[in-house]
């Protein structure tokens, strides 16, 4: 049988079970699901002579029977553990699977719509459908299409109008360790009101013996004015494949401001999309992304520069180890006509060993003259002035070296406003360095003073 | 405590020191003098362990024992640290971090556990109310957009919590006014201590008026020609260095 057939099998099943629990869906929902499959039929998964796949392997996934979890069981005290510890609203799902009872929704401010995409297509389906799928089609890449095929659960978040959120939203999907792995596709749908302001975090994180897959789609509209800070926190078990894309649109004066902090997941692919579709609409792309043992991340970013007076920020910092594989490929397009354009990108690599590995490119495709643009990329090691001056102060040679990669990953996360996060990845960076380190301890004065 | 004995140093095929003896014993203050590319600056960065620097004559001995055969971090462990005249630059390494690490290094090196966090807390803003610096400096990354005054009140702070044997301090007094001046001799002098030495390397006299040496040895071309007490300096201030150069000449 061939690997897509497998997958279309379990579609399959998975389609008779639901029409045997459920009865039919609402035909636009059927209609695109076998949209999606035809799709993924024609195209199959991607391989590496396709220049968006050049560089990531997915015979991994391809070649893996995945079965479909049912249930959302989850110890509580495990749940606990993994959970990142701050005041949130809160939907967790286990394998893609919804959990009501890890889930923390009971305080949503006024204005705000956050629920489980089941219970929003059973509470007005035709109010999803209409923006599903809108930026995120099946044609996007195989996964999209598959993820298409198979959607029934995830998270819909609406903000009224005006609607300034406190609390940060978290989207928490936890990973089971299984004797069969199973696959997930969640469908993440944010439409935020113009002048809305709020805080998304998606956070992946599991038991350390799981190895399952997940193939999200999340789709972002961003109305005139609205601010949004999305945090994508990768801490699934080393075994893990996730692939993922995020497409946002943003009208005029919006504002996206994307964290995509990559610590986990043995075989990752992002795909971050942003179309400016508004005057003074601006996005930071804000990524750092740790590598070790095996692991291979790949990032893809694009910023549409599809409106004059528009902005993009990048900065990607990715630290690589043992025989780690990092891709990065960010895109610039500034369409015809559309002036006054700043679009900055950075993306710089740090190698801690000689197989560890990097592919990087950067890309601007201009077809407007009025524009500022500039795109840099490096990938070296530490600066050996530096590690001088920290051994001059008795700090020996493998700490200054730890401190220093330390410092490289601080650079993107001083700008992380969220400080329950920063300080779990810095600490979680100082504890990934070789353990002759020993950093974590002073990670933790630093956080302490800054308590004190 | 330190024993340098004719000591020759070649820095890319060319001889800087040609010859240079020096002994400093616990509880003085030397101040080390001489014109532009005499070689001041690279006594220090050699006792000091930076690359680029051969020694192809003499010893350097600290307590006895050989520092050119020490590990960079050794060498400060055992208590000889140097000040920059140009502190680095290091982007996004908390100074925190750094007077953290150097302690417990040292303490490690002794023997010693390392450090509570409470009584280091203590230790730290004690010595940065000392230096007149704020708190949030600690926060911020070492020397990065820091002017030179404030680059040189930090080398002394480091000196402060880290307390070494023999403190060697680079040109301390260069790029600082006068406000910057006193706080930094302020430093230097609270350091000094009938167990620890100390090693000034200027080109002018201006921090000789704040921290009174012991001892000043003047090094023309590679070589002490002359030392004396703090009065040399006032006659180096007054003569300038061109009479030595003639005498050494000579």
């Amino acid at each position: 049988m061939s690997d897509v057939q497998r997958f279309l099998d379990r579609l399959t099943e998975r389609n008779a079970q639901r029409a045997a629990s459920q009865g039919p869906e609402p035909t636009w929902i059927a209609a695109r699901r076998q949209a999606g499959a035809a799709r993924f039929e024609a195209l199959g998964f991607p391989n590496r002579r396709v220049e968006a796949w050049k560089y990531t392997d997915v015979r991994a996934i391809a070649s893996a029977d995945f079965r479909l979890a049912t249930d959302a069981e989850f110890s509580p005290a495990t749940a606990a553990a993994l959970t990142l510890p701050v005041a949130a609203h809160r939907l967790t799902f286990v394998d893609g699977v919804f959990s009501a009872s890890l889930s923390q929704l009971d305080d949503l401010p006024q204005g705000v719509q956050l629920m489980p995409l089941s219970q929003a297509l059973e509470d007005n389906h035709e109010a999803v459908g209409g923006p599903l799928g809108r930026l995120t089609g099946v044609e996007f890449s195989p996964f999209s299409a598959l993820n298409t095929a198979f959607m029934e659960e995830g998270a819909v978040l609406r903000l009224a109008a005006g609607t300034v959120v406190e609390k940060p939203i978290i989207l928490q999907f936890l990973s089971r360790a299984h004797d069969a792995a199973v696959m997930s596709h969640p469908r993440i749908l944010v439409e935020a009101g113009s002048r809305s302001e709020a805080t998304l975090i998606e956070h992946h994180i599991g038991e350390d013996a799981a190895a399952n897959f997940t193939n999200l789609v999340e789709e972002i509209m961003l109305d005139r004015g609205a601010i949004l800070t999305h945090y994508k926190l990768q801490e699934a078990p080393l075994s893990d494949m996730h692939v993922a894309s995020i497409h946002v649109e943003q009208g005029r004066d919006s504002r996206f401001t994307s964290f995509n902090l990559n610590l986990g997941g043995g075989l990752v692919r992002n795909d971050l999309v942003t179309e400016l579709n508004g005057q003074g609409a601006e996005a930071n792309f804000n990524g750092l992304f740790y590598g070790q043992g095996r692991q291979h991340v790949d990032n893809h970013t694009l910023a549409n520069h599809n409106a004059p007076r528009t902005f993009s920020n990048e900065n990607y910092k990715g630290i690589l180890d043992d025989r780690a594989h990092g891709v990065f490929n960010g895109k610039v397009v500034v369409k015809r006509d559309s002036q006054q354009i700043e679009g900055f990108q950075s993306n710089a690599n740090l190698l801690l060993s000689d197989r560890a590995h990097i592919d990087t490119k950067p890309e601007l495709e201009i077809y407007a003259d009025d524009v500022k643009c500039s795109h840099g990329t490096t990938t070296g090691q530490l600066d050996e002035e530096a590690v001088f001056a920290l051994r001059t102060r008795g700090i020996d040679e493998q700490t200054a070296r730890g401190l220093l990669t330390l410092a490289f990953a601080g650079e993107v996360l001083e700008q992380v406003t969220l400080d329950a996060v920063s300080e779990r990845v810095e600490l979680a960076v100082a504890g990934k360095l070789p353990e002759r380190f020993n950093l974590a301890g002073l990670v933790e004065t630093a956080v302490a003073l800054g308590e004190g | 405590m330190l024993e340098v004995k004719d000591l020759h140093v070649t820095v890319e095929g060319s001889e800087i020191l040609k010859g240079l003896s020096l002994t400093i014993k616990a509880g003085e203050v030397h101040a080390l003098m001489g014109p532009n590319g005499a070689g001041k600056s690279t006594l220090s960065a050699v006792i000091a362990g930076k690359e680029g620097y051969e020694v192809t004559q003499g010893s350097i001995t600290f307590e006895g024992k050989d520092v050119l055969e020490m590990e960079i971090e050794e060498r400060a462990q055992a208590g000889l640290l140097l000040g920059f005249q140009y502190p680095v630059e290091i982007p996004g390494v908390k100074n925190i971090y750094l007077l953290k690490a150097a302690l417990n290094a040292q303490r490690a090196a002794r023997g010693e556990a390392e450090i509570a966090a409470p009584e280091f807390l203590k230790l730290i803003k004690d010595q940065l109310a000392f230096m007149k610096m704020d708190g949030s400096f600690l926060q911020r990354a070492v020397n990065q957009g820091f002017s030179g005054g404030e680059k040189k009140r930090n080398e002394i702070l480091q000196m402060l919590v880290l307390q070494p044997k023999l403190a060697m301090l680079d040109e301390i007094d260069s790029g600082l006014d006068i406000d910057a001046m006193r706080v930094v001799a302020e430093g230097i002098n609270s350091l000094r201590s009938a167990d620890r030495g100390i090693l000034l390397v200027t080109h002018y006299q201006r921090l000789l008026d704040f921290v009174v040496p012991d001892k000043v040895h003047v090094l023309v071309d590679g070589r002490i020609v002359k030392s004396g007490d703090a009065q040399l300096a006032h006659e180096l201030e007054a003569r300038g260095y061109d009479w030595l150069l003639e005498e050494s000449a000579a």
